[in-house]
């Protein structure tokens, strides 16, 4: 029932799916730079090009989800805990912490405009951050 | 909770690597369950009862204290 010649199926699969997502991610990002710098920077005035840009990014996107969504799905339940927790924490300090950022924006306490990109940074950092914590609690 | 995961383990020579193989988990997720520091589901506590052919009673031990 136990062997140790068998290759590990497991672990196999979550290899496969997380290089499925970050297949995903990468593609999601370079058509987010298409979308984003292609309308000023590389086709100004093609309303055509725009729209297909973004409603490739948008539909990248949506294959991203679910393709983290079956990332979680292969992992196991002390993992997918790990996930949760660190996707829970990034959720929390996205929203309270965006909210704060743009309330010191509307109070003019911070240079410039509030910027959706810092919030992004921010969710991704703690998101990452909550992920490191949790693999060292179980470790 | 307590467990006598690693005994078990243990007694039939095998590695934490090949107990993760065989309850479909990660080799992390073993040594977790091993220290005490993740209570695995009652579906993984079945599928522990089922490789090692016991109760799940003699696997695991509640220790909470009683209400």
């Amino acid at each position: 029932m136990v062997s140790s010649e068998k290759p590990n199926r497991f672990a196999a699969n979550i290899a496969r799916r997380t290089l499925e997502l970050g297949y995903w991610t990468a593609a999601w990002v370079l058509t987010m730079a298409l979308a984003t710098f292609g309308p000023t920077a590389w086709w100004p005035g093609n309303d055509v090009l725009s729209w297909t840009a973004i409603l490739a990014n948008l539909a990248i996107g949506a294959g991203m989800i679910r393709a983290n969504k079956r990332h979680l799905d292969s992992l196991d339940e002390m993992q997918s805990k790990v996930q949760l927790d660190a996707m829970a924490l990034a959720l929390g300090v996205g929203l309270v912490g965006g909210l704060g950022y743009s309330n010191l924006d509307i109070a003019n306490l911070i240079p410039g405009d509030a910027e959706i990109s810092m919030l992004v940074i921010f969710i991704g950092l703690t998101y990452l951050g909550g992920v490191m914590f949790g693999m060292r609690r179980y470790r | 909770m307590k467990n006598r995961l690693k005994v078990l383990r243990a007694e039939r020579n095998w590695t934490q690597a090949q107990l993760a193989e065989a309850l479909a988990v990660s080799r992390q997720t073993i040594n977790a369950i091993e220290t005490g520091k993740f209570d695995p589901s009652l579906r993984l506590a079945f599928r522990a009862s089922r490789l090692f052919d016991m109760p799940i009673e003699t696997i695991f031990e509640d220790d909470s204290p009683d209400e």
